[in-house]
């Protein structure tokens, strides 16, 4: 299957939506990969972080709102403190993730409600405020 | 004469003493017969080092010097110049390389490097012991340059040296100066308008009183040696008389007779009788007579009559004038690999797959469209235009293989432009990697993608095709793996750049070096780059490499000053290592005259010899070697001086 490119195609309302929720211009992002790289959560994810910015430059939003790499950046910011952009990844994920809930797309990768007693009493304080933050849209 | 021979072994720091026992080899030759003195030192090429030289010739009455160090291309003139500071003949100091010659080659191998070196070192003392002091030969000088060319590069280098106070002729084939910057319409990286800022330097050419212009002229002949060339150039019949004319423009009005516009790249018409464009200089048409009723049928005849000053002349005949000149600037320029050899986009049969110098003219004001981007085959605003960059570069199976430097920019000025245009266009640029190598060329380019949206996909596309009046685009997207096609409304070519249809004729004309595909040789890549290894010939522009403006007027500026450096001496100074021939011994047999590839002999009809003209000899040596009755002989290179280096180099 070829992925037919067009203007509507590349720029469609969703992809402005991610502009518009996270504050960063996608078109910024020139695909050096520094982000995947240095990424600690990069082994866990099925779309390395350069990729979900590629595939959002050519209007995929679909596959990048399926995927579980948004619920996994743990917005440590390691990827924006390298950016030689400026692109914050982790607010496109935060975007990303808002849309998903928004719009009732999916069931998120990380349900807090059911983390077992064991599992927050184990798990860093972080991890649990990372994952209830990501349920309350950042 | 007694020979004292003074020997100076160089360590080069480790390059040759980490290899070569630069001890060993100093006392030993200092044993050799006519060897007066030997040494060593760390750093020969040194100012120490130099002194040492200097002051060993004075000390001990030394009738030749042998520096055993490098290569005598880096360090000869060094050398000979501290012979001659200390009143010996620079002729009588020579090098014997035991650095590229012996200690790189034989790191492995301590003892033999070494015993080679000493055996270097002989056959040069051999030499120098029966070189004569010899003078440079001095030639006369004719003060005038000729530039083949009247581009930007031609252009730039015409008029700095002539501002330097030199008369210059500038010769061009077509029928305006300006090459191809005047069809450009915007320069990265700051976008200001190319005939803007060409036509005053156009215009200044035209009106120069040093610069004598010759447009519609091509070169037929050149004869000659540096600082004395004879040229033949060819004045094309233009059928109007240049002397008269005064570019009024009535007989173009009025000619029936159109073709395909070369200028506009055949996106628009011209008449048979033209100029290529409103600002050509000279502002004077000529007649093509291959697309002129007059000359198909003996019809017609229009522009004659309408012609207020009776300048047209169907009788006009191309012409011959003769130039001297001391230096020659080659300036031929580019031309853009042909469309025709892409056959998978189209090889020109697609009318909406257009070259970057047809999109350059309708991006340009004074261009078919008048600056509004529209397709050819409908005339419609495309919405989705496509960029294609290394088409027929960097593919070195197919086409050429080298990258043509420039289109990466000049497709992303296109693609800005085109957004400039249309903003509600969307604008593609397939690309194997984006080169921006210049000031503010990076920023130019992230601009384009961020201010402009162009989305730069990394891959070569594999075919262009029509259907339902778009033209399909597949290519692959090689950063996620995903193969995408585009239906564009259009589709722009960065054709590599190729030089020019005429380059290679002149090359032979000139006997200039090219590469393998046609661009002029410099002297030295990197420390010669605008002279030709042909004494008196130098390079600017496109015709020696792909190359954008800032670095052809660069070019052609460095080319002028070189030119300017030559003409700053009265007579040219040139090595006296020639052939010579002795008339009392030679048969008159010519074979010398054949083999000579600088036609440097001349044969004498009254007395029966060959002679050398030593203004011309390069003591390239084939005469010598074809000598049958051994007369002609080399300075300083002769059969006996062979002999006693081959000896030494054979000695136990």
């Amino acid at each position: 299957m070829r992925l037919r490119l067009s203007t509507d195609s590349i720029r469609n309302a969703s992809i402005e939506r991610v502009e518009d929720l996270s504050g960063q211009a996608l078109s910024s992002c020139y695909q050096c990969g520094r982000c995947s790289a240095g990424c600690p959560v990069v082994d866990e994810m099925d779309l390395i972080p350069n990729e979900v910015i590629r595939l959002l430059q050519f209007g995929q939003i679909k596959k990048v709102l399926r995927s579980k790499t948004i619920w996994i950046c743990a917005s440590c910011m390691q990827c924006s403190a390298r950016c030689p952009k400026g692109v914050e990844f982790s607010s496109i994920c935060d975007a990303l993730r808002a849309m998903v809930l928004r719009m009732r797309l999916a069931t998120p990768a990380v349900d807090a409600g059911n983390l077992s007693r064991v599992m927050v009493s184990k798990a860093p304080q972080m991890g649990v405020v990372s994952a209830l933050r990501k349920l309350l849209n950042g | 004469m007694e020979h004292r021979i003074g020997v100076f072994v160089c360590h080069c720091g480790t390059n040759i003493a980490g290899v070569v026992d630069v001890k060993r080899v100093a006392e030993e030759l200092a044993k050799y017969p006519g060897v007066a003195y030997s040494t060593d030192y760390l750093y020969m090429c040194s100012d120490p080092g130099q002194n040492l030289v200097k002051d060993a010739i004075k000390e001990h009455g030394l009738t030749g010097v042998v520096v055993s160090a490098c290569s005598p291309t880096l360090h000869e003139a060094t050398f000979r110049r501290a012979g001659a500071a200390a009143d010996l003949n620079q002729y009588r100091v020579e090098m014997a390389n035991i650095r590229e010659h012996c200690s790189w080659v034989h790191r492995g191998d301590k003892e033999m490097a070494t015993e080679k070196a000493i055996k270097i070192i002989k056959t040069m003392i051999e030499k120098v012991k029966q070189n004569e002091a010899l003078e440079p030969i001095s030639v006369p000088m004719t003060h005038r340059a000729m530039v083949v060319g009247a581009g930007i590069a031609g252009i730039q280098a015409a008029l700095d040296i002539a501002n330097a106070g030199h008369d210059v002729v500038l010769v061009e084939k077509e029928p305006s100066v300006g090459g191809h910057m005047a069809q450009l319409s915007e320069t990265f990286p700051t976008l200001d308008c190319s005939q803007c800022i060409l036509t005053p330097k156009m215009v200044e050419v035209s009106q120069h009183p040093r610069i004598k212009l010759l447009t519609y002229c091509e070169i037929d002949d050149v004869s000659g040696y540096v600082g004395n060339f004879k040229v033949r150039i060819k004045k094309k019949a233009a059928y109007v008389n240049r002397d008269v004319c005064n570019g009024c423009g009535l007989c173009i009005e009025k000619c029936p007779a159109k073709t395909a516009s070369e200028f506009d790249e055949g996106l628009s018409e011209r008449k048979a009788i033209y100029t290529p464009f409103a600002q050509a200089v000279p502002n004077q048409p000529v007649l093509d007579r291959d697309h002129c009723i007059y000359f198909e049928s003996g019809k017609c005849g229009v522009c004659q009559k309408v012609c207020p000053v009776d300048a047209i002349d169907y009788e006009q005949k191309d012409e011959f004038l003769d130039e001297e000149v001391g230096a020659i600037i080659v300036a031929t320029g580019f031309d853009l690999y042909p469309i025709v050899n892409i056959g998978e986009y189209g090889g020109g049969d697609i009318k909406d797959v257009v070259t970057s110098l047809q999109f350059e003219r309708l991006l340009s004001a004074s261009g078919p469209t008048g600056g509004v981007v529209r397709r050819p085959s409908d005339g419609e605003i495309p919405k989705e235009v496509v960029f294609l960059t290394c088409v027929g570069s960097r593919d070195p199976e197919g086409h050429m293989p080298y990258c043509s430097k420039v289109c990466c920019m000049y497709l992303t000025k296109h693609a800005m432009l085109y957004k400039h245009n249309e903003h509600d266009g969307q604008a593609y640029v397939f690309y194997m990697d984006v080169r921006t190598p210049g000031k503010d060329y990076e920023e130019f380019y992230q601009r384009a993608a961020e201010e402009d949206d162009v989305l730069y996909i990394r891959g070569k596309v594999s075919k262009l095709f029509e259907e339902d009046g778009k033209v399909m685009v597949w290519g692959v997207d090689t950063l996620t793996g995903q193969k995408v096609e585009i239906a564009a409304d259009m589709v722009v070519l960065g054709l590599a750049m190729v030089p020019s249809a005429t380059a290679t004729e002149l090359a032979k004309m000139l006997k200039i070096q090219m590469n393998q595909w046609g661009f002029y040789s410099e002297a030295h890549p990197k420390l010669r780059p605008v002279e030709s290894l042909a004494p008196g010939f130098y390079l600017a522009g496109a015709a020696q490499g792909p190359k954008d403006i800032p670095e052809v007027v660069a070019q052609a500026s460095a080319a002028a000053s070189k030119v300017c450096a030559l003409f700053a001496e009265k007579e040219y100074h040139r090595e006296p290592i020639v052939a010579w021939i002795d008339e009392d011994e030679c048969a008159g047999c010519r074979i010398c005259i054949s083999v000579c590839p600088y036609d440097a002999i001349e044969f004498d009809d009254e007395k029966e010899v060959a002679r050398v003209q030593e203004a011309i000899c390069e003591g390239c040596g084939a005469r010598i070697a074809a000598c049958p009755s051994a007369t002609a002989q080399q300075r300083n290179l002769t059969d006996d001086q062979l002999y006693m280096m081959v000896s030494a180099a054979l000695e136990d």
